[in-house]
């Protein structure tokens, strides 16, 4: 009996220490670090980088317009499946914001999912998109967030249950679902290259677009096919061709405007979306319609 | 007196028994009345937006009329056309959320900000193609500003 126990309390304890090797947190690597730190940041483009990626539309205070989207007190909530997520502030408060973050620790963030303290984040912040951010574009960005204001409204609390409230067990999501590699691949033109950087990288239409699997993966078979709400409220439209049938004029023209071929609007959370890829070049926006064009029908 | 019991009997019930039928005829009047201004709208920002595209030559008295509509429609005093009961949910094909109700002051702001675009719009199409493309944005922000707010996501 004892002997059985003694192999019980070995048994749980490799258990619990493959849990913590799998689990931990894994930032940039020595020559990334080397490499961003060697960069030279571009505000002006950390701007652009700003609006593709589209920060505002979650870490500006709910309802923000104008200048106040540039104020990243945070606060807007994001239903799902696995309870209810509130982005955090990331203004230059050094306390309740990121204002003490080196470009390291935006980047580890960014495109790993881990905090200065390695604290795993949630998904719900799309750094399995941000995954696939440029280094220049990240050192840029961090130099436009840090000419931004600081404010002191704490973040709030996720609203979230047991067991997804242990953050080590993102890890293991992040060894499934967090990748580099692009769903579009094959031999693409420059614009078709960077609508891709733009829709599956920093403007993280999959995020929404593309439907999830029973753990919050997305189903990459399915890329832009079209998903359920999270928040449960009616659904997202797909963008493949099977289900859009717009021009790559249309698509631009809704990206600058918000308006569709039928003169509606956007609304909901697309309507954030619009208002961040109107600040966009021109290019960018056909860049983005071009991909979208290029989308095999999802058969689905 | 018996004779007298049952008319009142049968006209109250039958009184009960309209009153909803009333408030949804109502109700379904303002709501086809809402679809209307937008139809309206959706028509004449179809004209500028072809021309704004590049679809369309730009034809300064078809662009002036479009941008005369959206002025004139975004005009109208909109207290008439919200009666309480007539959101989702209470009226079949009605996606105004509820909230409406709840913040008339802000949802009146946002119309009127439309109303300010449009007069902005009616300058752009006098003059150029692409004076009202750069005017298209602005008038397309606040539909979706009040969309944002107040539509419920097309099912």
């Amino acid at each position: 009996m004892e002997r059985i126990l003694r192999v019980l309390v070995v048994l749980a304890l490799v258990g619990a220490a493959a849990f913590w090797y799998l689990t931990r947190p894994i930032g940039l690597d020595g020559e990334s670090v080397a490499a961003i730190d060697a960069l030279t940041p571009d505000v002006a483009h950390g701007e652009t980088m700003f609006w593709a990626g589209g920060c505002a539309s979650c870490h500006a205070a709910p309802g923000a317009t104008g200048d106040d989207m540039l104020v990243l007190s945070g606060g807007d909530s994001l239903a799902s499946p696995f309870g209810t997520f509130y982005a955090p502030n990331i203004s230059q408060d050094p306390t309740h914001g990121i204002g003490d973050w080196s470009v390291i620790d935006l980047a580890n963030a960014l495109t790993h999912g881990i905090g200065p303290d390695g604290t795993h984040f949630y998904p719900a912040f799309p750094y399995t998109s941000y995954v696939h951010l440029e280094r220049q574009d990240i050192v840029d960005l961090n130099a436009f967030l840090k000419t931004l204001p600081a404010d002191s409204t704490p973040s709030k609390a996720h609203d979230v249950p047991f067991p997804f409230t242990i953050r080590r067990g993102i890890g293991l999501w992040d060894r499934l679902f967090l990748t580099p590699d692009w769903v579009m691949t094959g031999d693409l033109s420059p614009e078709l290259e960077r609508g891709r950087y733009l829709v599956e990288g920093a403007g993280h239409c999959g995020e929404c677009h593309t439907p999830r699997n029973a753990i919050g993966g997305l189903d990459r078979n399915r890329w832009l096919a079209g998903a359920a709400n999270p928040s449960g409220e009616g659904t997202v439209p797909g963008l493949t061709p099977d289900k859009l049938d717009w021009s790559a004029q249309d698509i631009a023209y809704y990206l600058e405007t918000g308006f569709t071929p039928d003169f509606d609007s956007a609304g909901g959370h697309m309507a954030n979306v619009v208002s961040n890829m109107a600040h966009l070049p021109p290019e960018d926006r056909a860049a983005i319609a071009a991909y979208i064009k290029a989308l095999p029908a999802s058969g689905s | 007196m018996k004779s007298l019991i049952l008319p009142a009997v049968t006209a109250a019930t039958l009184g009960l028994s309209f009153q909803p039928a009333l408030a949804d005829e109502a109700g379904e009047a303002a709501m086809a009345a809402r679809h209307g201004e937008m139809s309206l709208m959706a028509h004449a920002l179809g004209i500028l937006g072809g021309m704004a595209k590049g679809q369309v030559e730009y034809e300064k008295i078809k662009a002036e009329a479009a941008a005369e509509t959206l002025y004139v429609v975004s005009s109208i005093d909109q207290h008439l056309l919200w009666p309480e009961g007539s959101e989702a949910g209470a009226l079949d094909g009605s996606r105004a959320k509820a909230e409406i109700w709840t913040n008339m002051d802000d949802f009146t702001a946002k119309w009127n900000s439309l109303h300010t675009a449009t007069e902005a719009m009616k300058t752009a199409a006098g003059e150029s193609q692409q004076a009202i493309g750069a005017a298209m944005g602005a008038v397309g922000g606040a539909c979706s500003a009040c969309h944002k707010a107040y539509r419920t996501p097309a099912s």
